[in-house]
């Protein structure tokens, strides 16, 4: 049986790690390859990084970091952030990453996703969304970009089964309503969406427990759940996590 | 100096496969010509993306010759699709030919289950071999694919997954391996299979 996926996910500007990392014992803790070893070593399922470089031209920056973890890290890579064409797909996954994230470029060209799917595989392509609850959209979630600052006016449960039947592998869905908030995963978006698409959803957005990891997966029925600051305060820890997972009798890669 | 050789024909996995035997101490050369298979010690075969594609670059490459032949005579590990090629047939897309090294088939997973099957999934280790030595039945494992083996020879299986299916995830017949996971993608168990595979070219040196 598939393991569930526990993914830390870590915020890179200009080739170093943002929001305030507390770790002790790491040589260099904005240093993404330290950390993404750190992860690894303690049990995370894969590594997504998140580029929020706000220029473009610093492709080569985030390009450096992958293959200076690929050489240390061996566990799925996953990189987001800026990646606008197919060509940009080429040169992220040659620096050794697994999986592309798109956001925002996908909802602005949605053909990138067929075209990116068709090019290197469904399997390599994350198609991530960010939503926001809205009693006007039909699912009751929109669309937001640009980092949840933008609305779209997109349906997000809608968005979620085009971009499935567009060919994207996985779904990285975020709820803006519940993200910083540790109150829990946005159970009712992560539901809606598991329902209409037969590709991976991860949960990510509000957690602050352990409780909330084994509640998104027996709830929603999602692949994986991501998080960043509560790893990266080490308010729980990747092996806290597994190990109540296990104990819930949640199948979780020892 | 004793080296594995990493067949090179356009396989997306050749640098995560390079940086992990690097990785692990073991000298490594990226394989684009004969001579390089031919003198090398041991060979890896990877692969992604989908069979016909792949058999038809390999033969573009000139180098099937040298891995039919190195199969034949030194360790040989094929990984995810390079698994898949060491058989007859693929029905992939369309019928072809693979190299025949092994009998049996490729077919589409038959499963109620996502496909492709994507994450880690547990070995249930049937055949105990050298790559698996000091492993834990039960490892973990990273998967990615829609299509599966099925081994004419039953011997020849190794072990297998569960994805709503009996799912083969990996073959071995004397020196020759194949990994329908990713070894260099499976943290410390891939790391210790792929030792494993490195220790056995090594032998008589």
């Amino acid at each position: 049986m598939l393991a569930k996926r526990i993914i830390p996910c870590l915020d890179v500007k200009d080739g170093r790690v943002v929001k305030g990392v507390n770790f002790v014992g790491l040589r260099d803790a904005g240093d993404p390859v330290e950390l993404a070893k750190f992860y690894s070593q303690e049990g995370a399922d894969e590594i997504v990084f998140l580029d929020i470089t706000a220029t473009s031209d610093n492709r080569d920056t985030i390009a450096d970091v992958v293959r200076r973890t690929c050489r240390e890290v061996f566990v799925p890579v996953t990189v987001g952030g800026g990646i606008r064409t197919v060509d940009d797909f080429r040169e992220i996954l040659r620096a050794g990453a697994d999986k592309i994230s798109i956001n925002s470029s996908a909802v602005k060209n949605p053909d990138l996703v067929n075209a990116a799917a068709e090019k290197y595989g469904s399997q390599c392509v994350v198609v991530a969304i960010d939503a926001r609850a809205n009693a006007e959209m039909p699912s009751g979630f929109e669309v937001y970009v640009a980092g949840g600052r933008t609305p779209t006016g997109k349906d997000a449960v809608a968005w979620a089964k085009e971009v499935y039947e567009r060919g994207a592998g996985e779904i990285l869905l975020t709820s803006m309503d519940k993200d910083g908030t540790k109150s829990g995963f946005d159970l009712k978006l992560t539901k809606a969406v598991v329902e209409v698409v037969g590709i991976p959803v991860i949960a990510s957005g509000g957690c602050g427990s352990l409780e909330h990891f084994s509640e998104v997966f027996e709830k929603t029925g999602c692949d994986a759940a991501l998080a960043a600051s509560l790893f990266h305060y080490r308010e729980l820890t990747v092996g806290e996590v597994k190990e109540h997972l296990k104990e819930k009798g949640i199948p979780v890669r020892k | 100096m004793s080296y594995i050789a990493i067949v090179d024909y356009g396989a997306g996995n050749l640098m995560s496969v390079h940086n992990t035997l690097d990785y692990l101490g073991y000298e490594n050369k990226i394989a684009a010509s004969a001579d390089v298979i031919e003198n090398a010690a041991g060979v890896i075969l990877p692969g992604v993306g989908a069979f016909p594609d792949a058999m038809a670059a390999l033969e573009h490459s000139g180098l099937t010759e040298a891995v039919l032949k190195a199969a034949k005579e030194k360790p040989f590990l094929g990984i995810c699709l390079g698994m898949q090629m060491l058989f007859e047939e693929s029905d992939e897309v369309r019928p072809c030919r693979g190299l025949g090294l092994l009998p049996g088939r490729i077919e589409r997973i038959e499963t109620s289950l996502k496909l492709p099957q994507i994450g880690w999934n547990a070995l249930d280790i049937l055949r105990p071999n050298a790559m698996t030595e000091g492993l834990e039945n039960g490892s973990y494992v990273y998967f990615v694919h829609s299509f599966m083996a099925h081994p004419a020879d039953e011997n020849d299986l190794a072990a297998v997954t569960d994805y709503g299916a009996r799912v083969p995830a990996m073959v071995a017949r004397g020196n020759l391996f194949g990994c329908q996971f990713h070894p260099e993608k499976s943290g410390e168990v891939g790391l210790a299979m792929l030792r494993n595979f490195a220790k056995l070219t090594e032998v008589g040196k």
